[in-house]
């Protein structure tokens, strides 16, 4: 097995990984944040984005085939599209936690409308957003492997040339990297979290994570559902 | 010319439709693997989610499975099986069943356990028995996302199940595998085009499963949260 491959298929795992995530969330806050503020529209995005995230990754990919070739972008589109149906609603929900009061508190003081969005309504929506963008990163690092099968080079490449020459150690190699890559990705996101709420509590042990700490729960549109 | 130009080109080929590696066939054994290995992988969680949400116990195993499973890399799965096993039922029947159970768990364990305590305890006034309690009330309450699990399931089990193409599974796996050997785009296309029509089938079909399952008293709740 030839191991000087793997920093260089470490690094392009990480790229067709991390880059959909995050180009999800630059596409999510800006949609997300319309889905707040007029209501009407959510429903309809929700449909789009669950639809596109029903389409198994590898016809997407043979899909674009014509129009962006055997590249990375070919990979990077369908992960993209993907994270949207995670991102998307975690922008909403994000929004949606930040409690009346504050966001009226802030327009008293005499916020704009950008202004109270920045410095007040998205650092409340950080932790729900971040929970989010975990999924979704972690997520696209483990399905970009199979864009292996039409040749965009990854991890995914130990586990076909391991299979092909029935050599299981390189298939563990390229498996495990895969989830250890997932894995540190997921910890810096914590961490980053962590960095830009330092207001929560460290230890948040036994609360799901997509309830702020300190806020007192909405009750949900329509009660028992 | 555009994907959808390869794909008809190859499809409206008379001999695309006849014989033991035709469409026709090639479609009935993607629903045979998805149906097979979505039905197993139900019987498994769906039990077992309601058993986790009623009692409480176990929780903490639930959703890390949830967190766990969404790094596996599934081409990793697959071939492992198969170098272990060689290629035989098992070897697809159980990364298929495997990655179907843990949305499905989830989501159920979600429902039951989401649903309001008030309406359990409600129930428990009534001098329900336990049984009755999960079977009259919980999960009928549960049922939207009930449904949510099962279509996520489906979803990662139809995506699967192309990819497993790989390993040497039939279904419409097979024309993307097999065209990509050969360099021949338009049968893999072709191949493409069936497996997004038939991810867009079967979301289609569990928007019918809810309409059908989701108790009548729910429908407006839900629809507005």
């Amino acid at each position: 097995m030839d191991w000087s491959a793997v920093p260089g298929l470490t690094w392009e795992s990480a790229y067709l990984g991390i880059v959909p995530a995050l180009i999800g969330l630059v596409v999510s806050l800006p949609l997300g944040i319309a889905c707040t503020r007029w209501r009407w529209l959510y429903g309809p995005v929700l449909s789009a984005t669950s639809v596109l995230y029903a389409l198994p990754s590898l016809a997407l990919f043979i899909v674009l085939i014509p129009y962006t070739g055997l590249t990375d972008t070919t990979v990077i589109i369908p992960l993209t599209l993907f994270s949207l149906c995670v991102l998307v609603p975690a922008v909403v929900d994000g929004m949606r936690s930040v409690p009346d009061p504050v966001r009226q508190a802030a327009t008293a003081m005499g916020f704009g409308t950008l202004r109270r969005l920045v410095q007040v309504e998205l650092p409340i929506a950080v932790p729900i957003v971040i929970a989010g963008l975990r999924v979704a990163m972690v997520s696209s690092i483990s399905l970009a492997s199979v864009g292996q099968l039409i040749g965009v080079s990854s991890l995914g490449y130990l586990i076909i040339d391991g299979y092909q020459r029935d050599f299981a150690t390189e298939i563990y190699v390229g498996g495990g990297l895969i989830i250890a890559l997932a894995l540190v990705c997921d910890l810096l996101l914590v961490l980053l979290r962590r960095s830009l709420t330092p207001w929560r509590p460290r230890r948040a042990r036994g609360r799901p994570e997509n309830v702020p700490i300190g806020v007192p729960a909405q009750p949900l549109p329509g009660g028992a559902a | 010319m555009s994907f959808f130009s390869y794909a008809w080109n190859w499809i409206k080929q008379p001999q695309q439709w006849h014989g033991s590696g035709g469409i026709p066939v090639r479609i009935l054994e993607q629903l045979y693997y998805t149906g097979l290995s979505l039905i197993i992988a139900a019987l498994i969680a769906i039990p077992l989610g309601i058993l986790i949400g009623h009692t409480g116990r176990g929780a903490v195993l639930v959703v890390n499975i949830a967190n766990a499973w969404r790094a596996i890399p599934t081409l990793a799965l697959l071939v492992l099986l198969t170098i272990w096993l060689g290629f035989s039922v098992l070897a697809w029947l159980i990364p298929l069943v495997v990655l179907g159970i843990p949305p499905i768990l989830v989501n159920v364990y979600e429902g039951v356990a989401g649903v309001d305590p008030e309406l359990k305890d409600a129930a428990r006034g009534m001098g329900m028995t336990p049984w009755q309690q999960v079977r009259k009330v919980e999960v009928p309450v549960a049922m939207p996302l009930i449904v949510l699990g099962l279509r996520t399931g489906a979803i990662f089990v139809v995506a699967t199940a192309t990819i497993a193409a790989y390993i040497g599974l039939g279904g419409l796996g097979r024309y993307i595998i097999d065209g990509l050997a050969v360099d021949n785009y338009g049968e893999v296309a072709g191949g493409a085009l069936f497996v997004v029509l038939l991810a867009l089938a079967v979301q289609a079909l569990f928007v019918g499963v809810r309409r059908a399952a989701v108790p009548r008293g729910l429908r407006e709740q839900v629809r507005s949260s």
